[in-house]
């Protein structure tokens, strides 16, 4: 009889909560009461779904829900952007924004930009380096933007992305700010760095640019070595490689970048929730370890400063991409 | 290399990827013991479940079905005269003509060692040329890339089962299907129709599970074939009589079988069944009782039962070095080694040493278990041949449509793994091969971005491609291929009319 009575009392509560959730969708106060979809934009696998995974498990630790990661990929980073910004913004999916939203609605491959998301809070960004071969003669990065000012038109080849990736916009970003028109080095695309990087060691091409992470093997190995960074700051795995304010007195600044966003329209008080869960993650001893270990930069920008910073990485893509040609 | 092993060791012996190992071995087991279920289809359903895995018990996972299958493959041969995959075609008539003699545990026994020896031959050889041969291309361009590319296609043409001409079309169609989607180098869009699920080409996995596992499902229900009496079974006492005197006297035969297997192996499109026809031919030509051959005589099944499992392992050395597959299994494996992380190239050796270590460890591991396992196969081979293949049609479906989905969890990988499933069963049935057009679709990005890069480095000057001496003379060797049998029957020809 007890029993009966007990059950027909949860029913009851059940019956009222769901009467509760129907009549106010955006529940902050309770929230999370579900799991949180969490949808990477790259493959399983790579550095973003490594981080993603990473980030999972301690929010679910956090908020007692699972965090399920799901990848969406294709479209070089558009099917999984897109699916961020137009899911339901009753805060049961968030995501991992890359860099890339920035270039890809510039090359008309979607009308979403970093201002279709609520920005929760950026937890990584690596600076590009500029990498030449051990056996070549330049010694400073002035050295080398001697020679490439002194080269013929297209005499000079540079890897690292895919044209109009990352390591290309930090290339002729780097020549732009040095006075030096942008094509003037003629760009060898490649998937991904490593590819552009192998080139490099056997001597394929002049010099390349990609992330310290990126470079770390060959570095190793003795077959390339960095020249600079393209930031204000040293880095603090490889603090001997000078910054190329430091070197030329330029502060052009470029590198990718992977923060947690929301679609937008989610209520306030979940992203505040978000932020506060998010920024004793950022200082876990185990994701710091975690994300040294891989060699990525750890960092922790949130809300508004983060949406200036996509703002300003946005800017920046587009200007180079236009003094390129590649877009109009 | 000291470090690597330490670190390798407890990637392999945990609970986990030995747990793995046996799994696939019994399927690996049951898939070859079945006629027409081929090693290749067994990997290609493996695929999506690897997904969830570790690296380590992934790539495990694939080697130990793979070695399994084509071992198994030898039991309906001897006891039903059908290969169970096509690896053990070559030496039909010798195994089941020892199985009509009454020698039938006598040929499972040859099978199950040499199936070891040649396994372990080969994974030695990759343990030890793969990581030399990776320290070489470290020096390799795009330049060398693409003659190595082209180089590998043309060898896979050439060898393959079946007509150049026919080869060279699934071969087409094959880089065909791999310009769909943003080209490598501008990133301009072909063939996407306004599609924007084949922005990023045509799913590889789902095109494979299709490609392998549709016509297989389709041949079973059309053809409906009836699942034939095992006869006699196999007694613990039959298989091991007068196995030792055998194997001792034939021991030169193993080794030239592991030799010529794995060489084989390491060109690209050409596999164990390749492998095991040449050491079987060779056999027979080096053999003082050539006679024999065919009727049931065990000398050619010491060659050709070390040769295909040999050359299984053989395949693996361009796919670690140059992501270059050897065979239609090591084609599959690499795109779940980029799924890993462990994206095949000399680089891997240097940045995944330990992880790289413990793939080869597990493919020792893998071939000793073919003897324990093997054996206990053998003694239920009986059972394991009255299993009704159209039952399974339908189980391999349902993991065809649920693999395809999960890999990125959208319904156009199970579109894309049913068109072309029923593509590659149209091609089968028209006897166009099945295996260039995958060789295609993985190696056309590859040729096509390294042939782009290196105009673009040379800025458009074709000689820039035989610049530096080993592209030179891959270059060379390439060109050599396609034209000196053309011009070798001209010659022949003009000879003729002159007469």
């Amino acid at each position: 009889m007890t029993r009966s009575i007990k059950s027909r009392c949860c029913y009851a509560l059940g019956a009222a909560s769901l009467v509760m959730l129907t009549s106010s969708p955006l529940h902050a106060d309770s929230w999370p009461e579900k799991p949180v979809t969490l949808i990477v934009p790259w493959g399983a696998g790579g550095g973003t779904d490594a981080t993603a995974r990473m980030l999972s498990t301690l929010l679910e630790e956090s908020f007692g829900v699972p965090f399920p990661v799901v990848n969406r990929t294709g479209g070089s980073g558009v099917i999984g952007h897109s699916a961020i910004a137009n899911a339901s913004p009753d805060g049961y999916t968030i995501g991992v924004a890359t860099l890339e939203i920035g270039g890809m609605h510039y090359q008309g491959l979607t009308d979403i930009t970093y201002q279709d998301y609520s920005p929760i809070g950026l937890y990584n960004a690596d600076p590009v380096a500029v990498f030449v071969s051990s056996r070549s003669d330049y010694d400073s990065v002035e050295d080398l933007l001697s020679t490439i000012r002194s080269s013929e038109h297209r005499e000079l080849k540079a890897s690292g992305s895919a044209q109009g990736g990352v390591n290309h916009i930090a290339e002729a970003g780097m020549l732009l700010a040095s006075d030096i028109a942008a094509d003037k080095v003629a760009w060898v695309p490649s998937e991904g760095a490593a590819p552009g990087l192998q080139d490099l060691a056997a001597g394929g091409v002049d010099f390349a640019t990609a992330s310290m992470p990126e470079g770390r093997a060959l570095m190793d190995a003795g077959l390339i070595k960095p020249l600079v960074l393209l930031n204000t700051e040293r880095s603090t795995s490889s603090p001997e490689v000078p910054t190329f304010e430091e070197e030329t007195g330029n502060d052009w600044s470029f590198g990718s970048w992977r923060g947690l966003v929301a679609p937008a329209g989610v209520d306030e008080e979940i992203i505040t929730t978000l932020q506060a869960h998010m920024s004793d993650i950022v200082n876990d001893p185990a994701y710091l370890e975690f994300m040294e270990n891989r060699g990525y930069a750890t960092q922790w920008l949130e809300g508004d400063e983060f949406m200036e910073f996509m703002q300003n990485s946005d800017q920046r893509i587009g200007e180079t991409l236009k003094s390129l040609g590649i877009v109009e | 290399m000291i470090d690597n092993i330490a670190g390798a060791l407890p990637l392999v012996f945990n609970y986990t990827t030995l747990g793995v190992i046996l799994a696939c071995a019994l399927f690996g087991l049951f898939v070859g013991a079945i006629p027409g279920l081929s090693a290749t289809m067994a990997t290609a359903i493996l695929v999506p479940i690897t997904f969830f895995m570790d690296p380590v018990p992934a790539i495990a996972a694939i080697v130990t079905t793979a070695a399994m299958a084509i071992f198994a493959s030898d039991i309906p041969t001897a006891l039903l005269r059908i290969p169970g995959t096509a690896a053990s075609a070559a030496y039909v008539n010798d195994m089941n003509g020892l199985a009509v003699k009454g020698k039938v545990g006598h040929a499972l026994g040859i099978s199950v060692f040499c199936a070891a020896f040649g396994g372990v031959f080969g994974s030695l050889v990759l343990i030890f040329a793969a990581p030399k041969l990776a320290l070489v291309s470290l020096n390799f361009t795009s330049t060398e890339y693409f003659w190595l590319a082209l180089l590998g296609l043309t060898a896979a043409v050439m060898l393959g089962t079946g007509s150049v001409l026919k080869s060279l079309l699934s071969l087409g169609l094959g880089l065909l299907i791999a310009t769909v989607g943003l080209d490598s180098t501008a990133g301009y869009p072909r063939f996407v129709f306004g599609i924007d699920a084949v922005i990023s080409g045509v799913a590889f996995v789902p095109a494979l599970i299709g490609m392998f596992a549709i016509p297989e499902i389709i041949r079973t229900l059309v053809h409906k074939e009836s699942t034939e009496k095992a006869p006699a079974h196999v007694s613990v006492r039959s298989l091991f009589s007068g196995l030792g005197s055998t194997l001792y006297r034939y021991k030169g035969n193993a080794l030239r079988g592991s030799l010529i297997g794995n060489i084989v192996g390491i060109l690209p499109g050409a596999g164990s069944d390749i492998g095991s026809w040449i050491s079987y031919a060779v056999s027979k030509k080096f053999s003082r009782q050539p006679e024999k051959y065919g009727t049931g005589h065990d000398e050619g099944l010491v060659d050709a039962c070390s040769a295909n499992n040999s050359a299984l392992s053989g395949a693996y050395v361009p796919a670690m070095v140059f992501g270059i597959p050897g065979d239609s299994i090591t084609a599959i494996v690499i795109g779940v080694l980029y799924a890993k992380g462990l994206n095949p190239g000399p680089l891997v050796f240097i940045t995944k040493g330990v992880e790289v270590t413990a793939v080869f460890i597990t493919f020792l591991v893998a071939n000793l278990l073919i003897i324990p396992l093997g054996l206990i196969a053998i003694f239920a081979s009986r059972r394991l041949l009255q299993v009704d293949k159209t039952l399974l049609a339908p189980f391999i479906l349902i993991f065809a449509i649920a693999g395809s989905y999960a890999i990125d969890n959208t319904y156009t990988g199970i579109v894309i793994m049913l068109v072309l499933g029923l593509l590659a069963y149209f091609m089968e049935e028209n006897g166009l091969p099945i295996a260039p057009v995958i060789l295609g679709l993985v190696m056309g990005p590859m040729l096509e971005s390294n042939l782009i890069t290196s105009l673009i480095k040379s800025d458009g000057n074709m000689l820039d491609f035989f610049s530096r001496p080993i592209a030179a003379t891959l270059g060379v060797l390439t060109l050599c291929i396609w034209f000196v049998p053309v011009i070798l029957r001209l010659v022949r020809k003009t000879r003729k009319t002159d007469d």
